[in-house]
This record gives structure tokens, C-alpha cells and sequence, in this order.
């Protein structure tokens, strides 16, 4: 059944492709009717509702579906992941439910020149990101060359005493980062957040171009969207150079939490994906300084291990003593040479929203280079005059707890009740430290299936960033855009109810362009 | 492989045979209602003996009736070996070890998983052997998918040394409990009643058309050497146990380590026993023992399975 209306749909697409080439001809840009841009940025169609130039294939496609037939391929992308299993439970529900992460069908697309800046401005970040690292659990020298403050640091609860004077081999410590990149009303490129520790997401983007090139084949080639699927090979073979010492086959392993956790699905993909095994704290066990799996015959040397599990967990000897998911000696075995760690330890002290702020100092600082991607401006309510200035304009700003994630601990000023502002504002008193503010972006939006029609809806970009060496990054050409699905909500993440979009960055003359 | 996942896998093949036996065993019993006249025999008693968990039926149910029973054998979220908890725990078992399965083994199991669920508040209230005729094939098309999408390695065989422990263990069970229930009704020996019920028995383990190329005609004697002892019938203990021993035997050359292994010579006696045992033999020290002592050597098998392979200890 599921062949057949997959053949008839690539029936379909093919008459899509004539109309194409036929609009091309006549050198207009289609536009999208109906569809409101309500002032804001769009990333697929201007203020007028025309294509932009790289959306003119897919708005032209949109058009010239059947009515419900956009619908129709949205369902049956959502039917296919539940099959797929990418799901995951919700717990409140005694029977167990299971939902897909929304998934919305418009695609998202980056133009060539957007993502050159994007790719350069996040490897000039990584590199500077890397040096941060080594230097602040090493010599300190940023510090006492006072371009951050020594409090800054100490005060931030990713900074691991256990891990100073930590040396990781080529002083790479962030091998896999995501950054959480957003436009504003003027298509302007800031850094959001930079996620170091275990970034997600990166399964989610490699599923859906899989389902996206499944349902819109004809205006997927013709948009000329570059790659994605060579991330688990690039990963994998990163993951091999970093073994400790000459090995001609190292023995590497994805660790993961277990299948309670929530990026269960992603850990299993990327293990599949790479063809390594992917195994639980309980599966390994350290001697002599060194890491074992349990195996069928017997113990197995591990020589690197991609750990989805957080630092603090990882080894009950160091930190947590209560973890059960990590491994007793594993950083032993780590700082003895004897196994690789991605990422290394300690790493999420840069990604503390406090530490974000200084990101274009360090950039300045360790590279002697000017910033080439924005930090959103913030604010840091541990400086007096930023504190005072916060409190004067909740209603003008969000608020972040600089420890949490995922979208909690957040005040939308514009969009919050005086009571919360009055909340936030005894929190921010309370622990200045942990707040940080900044102006509310009018985050750029992408047409997003709303029942049977599309309207706007915002979005952001995490694109991931492979790093094997100092000078040796590599950016996934794409990346997961998530959507807020709720009209006006400027929150993307899953755990707010966000979906995500597939995300196609369009290839320059002579770059490698992804086949069906 | 991982010890863990080795022991996940063969619990994953054991779970999704353990639901499919349990589908067959209510589709044939389900038909064979219709076929009876009313009241002769209780088909439904045998079905929660052959679950030795009838203790625990009763403190729930009471009496088995085709109502309870069904609910209880495919749909009761808390009894463990339940149809639904049986592929639950399979499909969670292959989510813990999803990197080792084929795409498709994992989608196929996971499409049957939702499969149950979606339709078992219907089937539950009024169940059909077409239900469960739908549920075993779906453990076909999943056997199907697994053997041709499976590189047949360490996995592989830990799949199918559990499939075919399951296989075995339930095979003689259906043949214990019916033989018990059955045989006392020496007046109804070659009736139309004797025969139905005897091919309701071969038609449980789908043997019901190869016992009829080999016999053409219903002989309880026969139907118990197909059941033990048929070299080539697939659901036959014997062959069971074969193709568990090559299993077992695979793994072992393809391991690198020199570790000592209990469940081989285990299993092998076995093997070597049904291979040369009359089904006179087994008749005249009693049906029930023979089939008894065949179950404790099953589980015997599952015991050195987990010593030898599934507990790494930190020494080895």
C-alpha cells in the first residue's frame, strides 16, 4: 500500500517538474497567495509574498499542488516516522503513548551567501571556543589579562574543578557542538546559544531530508540542496583519528544514558548509522586504567567513546557518586591517554549563558580577529548597571536562567504578565549570576502547515560543527530548523511543543549538489 | 557483541515467538469452537494450563470461560506473559539494541507493536480468530523480514537460539496438555470429534498439512512423533533443538575467546536424545515425563546461556 501511493506520488512530482521548468522560463517569481508575511522576515518569500530567488522551485511546486495534497504528504511523513520509530513516550499517559516530534512539511532555505557567512563565522567560534577551553583549566590567561572576570568562571556550575589541567590531544575539546543560530527582521545572523555538551538534534536532520526527498523529489533537485547525508561517515571517521594511540582499528562506541532518555532515538541512530556499538555505563568497566566492554567472549578494549551522557555523570568516582549511568575510573582512563573522550569533559563552561556574553572578547582576544557572526546583545544582570537597566525594561526583554536549557527558566517580557515579570524580577535580585537579558528578537519565519493552510511561523537554526583539529571544522551544510508551532510563540524548543523543518542550504557553483 | 544486547536479542526473538504461539493457540481454539458440538470438551482449561499460570488465572478470573480466557492470554496488560506484554517487551528489548537489528527488522516489529495495540480494545471485545490470524502473520512477515534482512553473525544466531527455546518449550506444552485433556476420552477414539480435535492440535503448530502428506490418516501415535520427533517439520521439537544446536555452534566458532561454555553440551544431549528415541519408548514411560524432562532441559539451556554468554564478569 505504502509503495503505491509513493509511486503515485513521484507520478505526481514529475508533471511538478514540467510546470517548473515552464515558470522558470518565464523569469517570474511565483508568489505565494494568500500568505501573510505580517511584517515580518521570511526566510522562503519577501514582504510581497514573491519567492525568493532560491524558493522560486518550491514555492512554484506549493502552488501547483492539488488542494489537500500538501496535507495529504504531511500525513503521510508523520506516518512514517511513527513507523519509523522516532517517537517518543509521553509518561503522563498511563497507556503509553507515543508522539512523533511535529514535523512540518515547508522546508526551510538558505541562501548560498547566508550560509558562507554562517560556516566561517561558526568555525572562527569553534576555534576560539577550543582555546577558551584549554586556557581557562590550564593557565588562566584570559583571566589575568582580565578580559573575564575571574567570578564569571568560578561561579559557573559547568566549570569542573576535576577536569583543571586537562590537556585533550590537539587541544580540541568541543569535537561536536551545536549553535543555536536566529535572524532578525532584517535577515541579520545572531548567535544564540552554543551547545557543547551533548548536542541533539542531529538524527532529526538526517530523518527528515530522508522523508523530505521521498515526498518532493522533483523540487528537492531542482533547488540544488547540498548534502547532509555524509554526517555519520565524517563523524565516524573523526571519532577513529582520536583514538589514543596507533590503533589501525580502534574500537569505538556511542555511550548512551539508556532508552529512558530522550535523545535515546538519536544515540541508537548515530551508532547504526556508523556501524559501531552503541553501549550503557553498565556495558563498560575500567582496569588497570583502562576501558573494557562486556562482551560475548569476554572483555573488549574501547579506544573512543562519543558520550551522550552528561559530564557530571560520567564517572561516580570523580563527580556524581550517585550516577549509575556512567563508568567507575573513566576519567582515570581518560587522563592516563588510554581512551578519547567527544566531547571531552568540562566543556560546558562555554556554554553557560553567562560565559556566551564573552564570546566575542575571546574571539578577539585568542584569534586577534573581529567577530564575524553577532551574539544577541546581552545583558548580565551580575553588573550592576545591567541589573538596573533589566529591571527597568522586563517588559522589553527576555530573560534567561544562565544554567537551564531547553527552552525553561525563560521570561518573554513583551509577552508576560506583570505578575511573572514581578517573579523574574525577585529571581534576578535573588541570584543575579544566574539571569542574563536581552532584546526581544522578532525571530524570522518560515510558512508552516496550520491545518489545511500555511501561515508564519518562527524559527530558529542549529547547525552542527565537527571538530577534529584547531584548523580542521567542518559545518553540516544544514542543520534542524525548529519551528514554534504556536502562533506568535517565539520558543522553538521540542519541550515547548516545537516541531522542526528540513533545512536546505543551496550549493554554489561547484559544490556538491545531494542526489535523491 | 555486547553481552547485553546479546541477551536483549535473544529475549526480543523468544518474546515476539512467545505472542505468536499464544496467537495460534486462540485462533485454532477459536475455530475450533465453531467446528464442535456445543459443550463436549472444554477448550479453554488446556489454554491456562499450558501457561503453568493458572493460580494466578484463577485469583483474577475465576473460571475460564472464552471470554476471560482470551482477555487474560492475549490482552492483560498485567500478567507478563500476555500476547500484548510479550511484544511490548519484545519491541522494548530490540528499542535497546535497535543499532544491531536491520532498519526494517526494527520497523516491522515496531509496525506489529502498534498493529496489537490499535486494534486489541476491538479484538478484546469481541475477539476473532481473524484477529489473530492477522497477528501471526504479522510474526511471519517479521520472521521474513528478519531472515532477509539479517546478516546471519552472533546475533542472528542468538535470535534464533531463543526463538527456537520458545518454539520447542511451547510445542511440547500444547502436546502435554492436550494429550491429557484429550486421551482419556477413549470412546470418542476415531470418531469425527477424535479427529477434529487431533487436527486442531497439528494445526496449532501449522503441521496440519505436512502430517497429512506423511499419513493421510489421524493416528494419536503419529501425531506425537510429528510433534517430537519430525526431522524436517519446523515447529517440531526436534528440529527445534537442531537448529538451536547449529545456532549455538556458530557462535561459538565465530568467537575469539577460549571461554568455557555450558549450554552446548546441554543442549546437545538433548539433541541426541530425540534424535534416537522411539516414539514407542517415549509412550510407554509416559507421555507427560518424557515432555517434562524435554522442558527442564530447555530451561537448563537458558541458564547456561546466560552464565556463558550474557554475564561478563569482571575476571573474564
Amino acid at each position: 500500500m505504502q509503495n503505491q501511493s509513493q509511486s503515485f506520488q513521484s507520478q505526481s512530482s514529475s508533471s511538478d517538474m514540467d510546470s517548473m521548468q515552464s515558470q522558470s522560463q518565464t523569469g517570474m517569481n511565483p508568489c505565494l497567495p494568500g500568505y501573510e508575511t505580517d511584517c515580518f522576515f521570511d526566510e522562503v518569500v519577501d514582504q510581497k509574498g514573491v519567492a525568493r530567488p532560491d524558493s522560486v522551485a518550491l514555492v512554484d511546486l506549493i502552488n501547483r499542488l492539488p488542494p489537500g495534497e500538501l496535507k495529504r504528504r504531511q500525513q503521510a511523513i508523520e506516518r512514517s516516522l511513527y513507523q519509523m520509530g522516532i517517537t517518543f513516550t509521553v509518561y503522563s499517559d498511563s497507556a503509553g503513548t507515543e508522539k512523533i516530534m511535529p514535523f512540518d512539511i515547508v522546508p526551510r532555505i538558505v541562501a548560498p551567501d547566508v550560509w558562507t557567512h554562517i560556516d566561517s563565522g561558526l568555525k572562527q567560534r569553534i576555534r576560539a571556543l577550543n582555546r577558551f577551553l584549554s586556557d581557562i583549566y590550564n593557565e588562566r590567561k584570559i583571566i589575568a589579562d582580565g578580559i573575564i572576570p575571574a567570578t564569571v568562571i568560578d561561579s559557573c556550575p559547568a566549570y569542573l574543578d576535576q577536569c583543571k589541567g586537562l590537556r585533550p590531544p590537539h587541544d580540541v575539546w568541543c569535537h561536536i557542538t551545536g549553535t543555536d543560530l536566529v535572524r532578525d527582521n532584517e535577515g541579520n545572523v545572531f548567535v544564540l546559544e552554543d551547545n557543547l555538551r551533548c548536542p541533539s538534534g542531529v538524527s532529526y536532520v538526517l530523518q527528515n531530508r530522508s522523508v523530505m526527498k521521498r515526498n518532493f523529489p522533483q523540487a528537492f533537485t531542482a533547488s540544488k540542496v547540498r548534502p547532509v547525508s555524509d554526517y555519520p561517515s565524517r563523524l565516524y571517521q573523526m571519532l577513529r583519528r582520536m583514538a589514543p594511540m596507533e590503533n589501525a582499528d580502534p574500537n569505538v562506541v556511542v555511550l548512551t544514558p539508556g532508552v529512558y532518555n530522550s535523545a535515546y532515538y538519536e544515540h541508537s541512530y548515530l551508532a547504526h548509522q556508523m556501524g559501531v556499538e552503541l553501549v550503557e555505563g553498565r556495558d563498560l568497566l575500567v582496569k588497570d586504567d583502562r576501558v573494557y566492554s562486556r562482551t560475548t567472549d569476554g572483555l573488549q578494549q574501547v579506544d573512543v567513546i562519543y558520550r551522550r551522557v552528561d559530564d557530571t555523570f560520567l564517572d561516580p568516582k570523580v563527580f556524581n557518586p550517585d550516577s549509575v549511568l556512567g563508568v567507575p575510573g573513566l576519567m582515570a582512563a581518560y587522563r592516563a591517554g588510554n581512551v578519547a573522550l567527544a566531547n571531552a569533559p568540562g566543556t560546558g563552561v562555554a556554554d553557560d549563558k553567562v560565559v556566551y556574553a564573552y564570546v566575542p572578547e575571546m574571539i578577539r582576544y585568542y584569534l586577534g580577529e573581529e567577530p564575524i557572526l553577532s551574539n544577541v546583545p546581552t545583558y548580565l544582570c551580575d553588573r550592576e548597571d545591567d541589573r538596573a537597566y533589566v529591571l527597568d525594561h522586563l517588559d522589553e526583554l527576555v530573560v534567561k536562567a544562565a544554567g537551564e536549557s531547553g527552552g525553561y527558566g525563560i521570561l518573554i517580557g513583551p509577552q508576560a504578565s506583570p505578575e511573572e515579570r514581578q517573579e523574574f524580577a525577585a529571581k534576578i535580585k535573588e541570584n543575579p549570576r544566574n539571569y542574563i537579558a536581552q532584546p526581544t528578537l522578532q525571530l524570522s519565519r518560515v510558512p508552516t502547515m496550520v491545518e489545511e493552510h500555511l501561515e508564519g511561523r518562527h524559527v530558529d537554526l542549529r547547525p552542527y560543527i565537527l571538530c577534529e583539529g584547531p584548523d580542521d571544522v567542518w559545518v553540516l551544510p544544514g542543520g534542524l530548523t525548529r519551528v514554534a508551532l504556536k502562533k506568535g510563540c517565539l520558543v522553538v524548543n521540542s519541550s515547548q511543543g516545537g516541531g522542526s523543518k528540513d533545512t536546505w542550504v543551496v550549493a554554489q557553483a561547484g559544490e556538491t549538489v545531494a542526489r535523491l | 557483541m555486547l553481552s547485553r544486547v546479546a541477551e536483549s536479542v535473544y529475549w526480543m526473538s523468544r518474546q515476539v515467538e512467545r505472542a505468536e504461539n499464544i496467537a495460534r493457540f486462540l485462533e485454532v481454539t477459536l475455530n475450533l469452537i465453531l467446528d464442535q458440538p456445543e459443550n463436549l470438551v472444554d477448550p479453554w482449561s488446556p489454554l491456562v494450563q499450558v501457561t503453568a499460570d493458572e493460580e494466578w488465572f484463577e485469583a483474577k478470573y475465576g473460571k475460564p470461560d472464552s471470554r476471560n480466557v482470551v482477555q487474560f492470554l492475549a490482552f492483560d496488560d498485567e500478567y507478563p506473559n500476555s500476547m500484548v506484554s510479550c511484544l511490548r517487551a519484545a519491541r522494548e528489548n530490540a528499542r535497546g539494541v535497535r543499532e544491531t537489528l536491520s532498519s526494517e527488522a526494527f520497523e516491522q516489529l515496531n509496525e506489529f507493536y502498534h498493529f496489537v495495540g490499535e486494534a486489541s480494545a476491538a479484538a478484546a471485545m469481541d475477539p476473532t480468530s481473524q484477529f489473530f490470524d492477522d497477528v501471526r502473520r504479522q510474526t511471519l512477515l517479521w520472521s521474513g523480514v528478519f531472515a532477509s534482512t539479517m546478516a546471519q553473525d552472533q546475533g542472528w544466531h542468538f535470535a534464533n537460539v531463543g526463538r527456537m527455546l520458545e518454539r520447542a518449550d511451547k510445542t511440547s506444552r500444547i502436546l502435554d496438555v492436550k494429550y491429557f485433556n484429550l486421551l482419556p476420552n477413549l470412546a470418542d477414539v476415531g470418531t469425527a470429534v477424535d479427529d477434529l480435535q487431533w487436527s486442531a492440535l497439528l494445526l496449532a503448530i501449522s503441521g496440519f498439512e505436512a502430517y497429512r502428506r506423511d499419513h493421510h490418516q489421524i493416528e494419536i501415535e503419529k501425531v506425537v512423533d510429528f510433534f517430537l520427533f519430525n526431522r524436517t517439520f519446523p515447529r517440531s521439537i526436534h528440529h527445534c533443538i537442531a537448529s538451536a544446536g547449529w545456532s549455538l555452534r556458530e557462535i561459538e566458532e565465530a568467537s575469539e575467546s577460549n571461554l568455557q561454555r555450558t549450554a552446548r553440551p546441554i543442549l546437545d544431549e538433548l539433541q541426541h536424545r530425540l534424535a534416537h528415541t522411539q516414539v514407542k519408548e517415549a509412550l510407554a514411560g509416559g507421555m507427560h515425563q518424557f515432555v517434562d524432562s524435554v522442558q527442564i532441559e530447555i530451561n537448563q539451556i537458558g541458564e547456561a546461556l546466560g552464565q556463558d554468554y550474557f554475564q561478563t564478569s569482571v575476571n573474564s
